[in-house]
């Protein structure tokens, strides 16, 4: 046995010049391989046949630009398009100021309650989109709660599209922005305070440039959120129509695939452009935080930890306001006329958009979301991260893994259907026919579930990635010397290791599948009704109480899963976890090895 | 090595709790019977007694409904027609003019229910045998909030021609033909009434008091029963129900006449599951199943057996126009394609 060793030792030691490709090396090659002919029928192909569509007729005959140059002579379809960038520009003003003044709150003063406060922000990621702009009707609607505070405004419009997306995109702000400020240098601080610099200077020439990178990156995840989100402007817009409600008026209301496929391409335009931006400005992006750091710990003041204080109490009422205007709305039995409380809005059987059918198949889909998405996008990482080899290929697919943050749910959505629905699909530029492989999935549970998964493949490969590389890559070059197969080092030290980091991609990808509209509003079928889908559906019938009421059903199961894994987790993660901290796992190991 | 043990515990237990929530959720919504998949553009309300009420006679087929307002449903099946994929097993309960355009591509089958002699011949396609046949029929209504009016102060209009009264402005509210039935019957209606150019210098006219133009038939007289806005026009069946609920509403039949439609069904040639489908269709216009439509509106097919609902106007039959669905199914596109340009291409209405 050592012996074999010994000389198989020798034998690379004699040739160091070409490393011979041992069967790790053919697998994970294989892999890639296959990860990335997977990559390519999930993305690129459905995208192809999207832009092939913008430029057909219902027939299938090329038309050249004919398609967009209808579009361009379309006056209400040009103004979507200015709508939608204003709505986007405001939106991201707003909430970005908002989320910054919030987070500045949580990680620079020292105000009690914080850990409640970071709670609380992240609530509105736990509702459809939807869900704001129901309460908003509720709220200011011509027979509103609180109508008269609008003086005269209606709240079908701008504004209702503003208010909704800023509650609903202020979670995906705040987190970005508390990590931007929660790493700061607190020496450039004591230089300011030694050099007498006032407090707004300081702010101006140490905070913001600290946090900039922060700020844009935030600026970007608003502006696309705002300008792709559905829900809000489909419940809320009124006559104001943008992008991705004209999108969805195309296909669903008018089954014009191809003039949705133009307004999808005009939407992927700002979308690519902000993506770009973001990149090209996080590249130059330098550490702010090198190992001679000191970590900047905040001091009491109370006057400024007041106004933290009352600011973050301000939002969160507004925050918790607006989800509980939903969840009180779904009990209300015939708003405005009689508000006796009741239950018949959550009779779903009795109303549009599949019933409690609906919201199980939901449950459904996001479990598998969660199951699926997480094995791909984590073996996905580590093969991309952790195999030896290929090192081009592999930065190709590095690249490829964030490509979906730029392409709007509704655009994947609708490049799915022209990929997945045809019965046959010609070569381009020939006239072979060939049958669709994978028009089986049309209207199932499965493509739902492939949608969701590349919709939301980026942040979750993200968060693999960095979980990844805190391991150190001897772990592999020591099993490999070992001669231990790669799959089991995964499984016995890189899977364990990294379970806090899967856990999170599977609760996000389950979250983010229970409530998303976008994605998958193309694609249910006769079987799969969706619990978000059946929402649009109530409220386009007109029965708001009970879209409020499924709405929030939607909400309650993902805080429920949200609170179920943060307890599970808590004795798990001890217990797997316990390397991370010295101190700990000697107290905690020794009783239980004595044991 | 315990921690590693503890891990793969800990990783097979979450995978076998998954599996199992998965397969516990697999077993309540999977069943044995054949499975029919239904388009329809019946109200979703309907839809699970008639369900219950086949599945006690027939209790090896079940339904699949897929449920959406008239102009979608079509265009949903159009479109999947022309991808060659068509999903649906039967078309159940959706206007006549929507059956007809699917039968114009060839994609009806032709069959005689069972009991079809009892049917009115208003509610059957005329050709042996026929291509579709019709259960009931819904009519168009405004429904006008009174609460709401008399804050307003504005008056219960009698007549369509009332309702371009400038008092109006921003307090209507109609469904868009183009994806509603009711908005089609209506702007149908007004062109068989009025004649073509006087209508659509009606409907310039209304375009100016309309606060919007809704999706679905249904919304607004939802709308108008929330009082979001005054005035909504809708049809019969959905205002009924709503002041059943305790919805302050009037309901008007405007003295001009009104748009009406049959629900007609058919069954689609490609489905592979012929027998159950018949056996649906027979079962349909039993008088059992009358009886459940019946429920919900006072004209069916079956006009012996009609009994009144209430909050239904007396009047609903004599005010109801003489149909030509022929005319409507052939000049459907020809209408939607022009009310499109004219009003759901301004962007915003003026004022």
């Amino acid at each position: 046995m050592n012996n074999v060793t010994v000389s198989n030792v020798a034998v690379s030691f004699s040739a160091p010049l070409r490393p011979r490709l041992g069967r790790d090396d053919f697998f994970q090659g294989g892999c890639l391989i296959g990860f990335s002919a997977l990559v390519c029928a999930a993305i690129f192909l459905p995208l192809y046949a999207m832009l092939a569509k913008s430029f057909e007729d219902s027939d299938g005959n090329f038309l050249g630009f004919a398609n967009y140059i209808e579009y361009f002579n379309t006056p209400s379809l040009v103004t979507s398009a200015q709508h939608t960038i204003i709505i986007g520009v405001l939106t991201t003003i707003i909430v970005v100021v908002l989320a910054f003044i919030y987070s500045y709150a949580l990680t620079r003063s020292c105000m009690p309650f914080k850990g409640l406060f970071r709670g609380i922000a992240v609530i509105p990621i736990l509702a459809p989109s939807l869900l704001p702009a129901i309460s908003l009707v509720y709220l200011f609607g011509n027979q509103g709660m609180i109508k008269e505070v609008l003086l005269g405004h209606t709240i079908y419009g701008p504004i209702g599209i503003v208010i909704a997306l800023a509650f609903w995109i202020f979670p995906h702000t705040v987190l970005i922005l508390t990590t931007a400020l929660s790493s700061a240098d607190a020496r450039l601080y004591e230089a300011a305070v030694a050099l007498r610099t006032s407090k707004t200077r300081t702010f101006f020439t140490v905070t913001l440039p600290g946090a900039k990178y922060g700020v844009m990156s935030a600026c970007f995840v608003a502006f696309t959120y705002a300008i792709t989100d559905f829900g809000a402007p489909k419940v809320i817009g009124g006559w104001y129509n943008m992008l991705s409600v004209d999108i969805y008026k195309q296909v669903v209301g008018q089954w014009n695939f191809q003039m949705g496929a133009v307004v999808s391409v005009v939407l992927l335009f700002p979308v690519v452009i902000s993506f770009v931006a973001d990149r090209l400005v996080q590249r130059r992006q330098v550490a702010q935080i090198s190992a001679r750091s000191v970590p900047l710990e905040p001091k009491p003041n109370r006057r400024f930890d007041l106004v933290m204080l009352l600011y973050c109490v301000v939002i969160s009422i507004i925050l918790i306001g607006i989800l509980g205007v939903a969840a009180y709305a779904s009990f209300i039995k015939f708003w405005p006329y009689n508000l006796s409380l009741t239950f018949d809005n959550y009779q779903f059987d009795l109303m549009d958009g599949g019933g409690w059918k609906a919201y199980r198949n939901s449950i459904v889909m996001a479990i598998w979301t969660a199951g699926l998405g997480t094995l791909i996008i984590f073996t996905g990482a580590y093969f991309i991260e952790k195999s030896q080899r290929f090192n081009k290929f592999r930065s190709i697919l590095q690249f490829i893994a964030v490509v979906p943050l730029a392409v709007p749910g509704m655009v994947l959505g609708l490049a799915y259907i022209f990929f997945f629905n045809p019965t046959k699909f010609t070569v381009p530029f020939t006239s072979i026919e060939l049958a669709n492989p994978f028009s089986f999935l049309y209207a199932t549970m499965g493509i739902l579930v492939i949608c969701t998964i590349v919709h939301y493949y980026t942040v979750p490969h993200l968060t693999a990635l960095t979980a990844l590389k805190q391991m150190d890559r001897e772990f592999e070059a020591v099993s490999a010397s070992l001669k231990v197969p790669f799959y089991k080092t995964f499984a016995r030290v890189t899977f364990p290791v990294c379970l806090p980091a899967i856990f999170d991609i599977a609760i996000y990808l389950f979250v983010n599948a229970m409530t998303t509209v976008s994605a998958v509003v193309f694609l249910w079928g006769p079987q799969t009704h969706l619990a978000s889908v059946a929402v649009l559906n109530m409220d386009d019938q007109g029965d708001i109480a009970p879209a409020a009421a499924m709405a929030m059903m939607i909400v309650y199961t993902s805080a429920a899963v949200r609170i179920a894994y943060v307890f599970l987790t808590r004795g798990f993660q001890r217990k797997t976890q316990a390397w991370r901290r010295r101190e700990v796992t000697t107290k905690s190991i020794a009783p239980s090895s004595v044991t | 090595m315990k921690l590693q043990l503890l891990s793969r515990w800990g990783c097979r237990l979450l995978l076998g709790a998954m599996a199992a929530l998965l397969a516990v959720l697999g077993v309540t919504s999977a069943a044995a019977d054949t499975k029919l998949t239904v388009y329809t553009a019946l109200e979703a309300e309907e839809l699970e007694p008639l369900r219950k009420a086949f599945r006690a006679e027939h209790p090896d087929i079940d339904i699949n409904w897929v449920r959406d307002s008239t102009g979608i449903i079509t265009a949903k099946m159009l479109a999947e027609i022309d991808a060659g994929n068509p999903q649906a097993d039967v078309f159940l309960g959706t206007s006549a003019t929507s059956l007809l355009v699917v039968d114009a591509k060839g994609m009806l089958l032709p069959y005689a229910p069972k009991g079809l002699d009892k049917l009115d011949s208003k509610f059957r396609d005329a050709r042996n045998p026929p291509h579709w046949v019709g259960v009931d029929a819904y009519a168009a209504v405004v429904c006008y909030n009174t609460i709401e009016s008399g804050k307003s102060n504005l008056p219960k209009p009698s007549s369509w021609q009332d309702l371009l009264d400038p008092v109006y402005k921003g307090h209507l509210v109609m469904p868009n033909p183009n994806s509603s039935g009711t908005g089609f019957l209506t702007v149908s209606s007004w062109i068989q009434i009025m004649g073509e150019d006087a209508a659509w210098a009606f409907m310039d006219a209304i375009h100016e008091n309309m606060a919007r133009y809704t999706h679905s038939g249904s919304k607004p007289c939802r709308l108008a029963a929330a009082g979001e806005h005054a005035i909504g026009i809708s049809f019969v069946f959905r205002g009924a129900k709503l002041i059943k609920k305790g919805a302050p509403l009037e309901l008007v039949l405007p003295k001009e006449g009104i748009g009406w439609e049959v629900e007609a069904s058919g069954i689609l040639k490609t489905s592979k599951k012929i027998e159950a489908a018949k056996t649906l269709i027979d079962w349909h216009i039993s008088p059992a199943a009358m009886k459940v439509f019946n429920d919900y509106l006072p004209i069916i097919a079956i006009p012996e057996l009609a009994t009144p609902v209430a909050h239904f106007p007396e009047n609903t039959l004599e005010m109801m126009i003489d149909n030509d669905f022929g005319w409507a199914a052939d000049n459907r596109k020809r209408i939607l394609g022009e009310w499109q340009k004219r009003y759901d291409a301004k962007s915003e209405p003026k004022g």
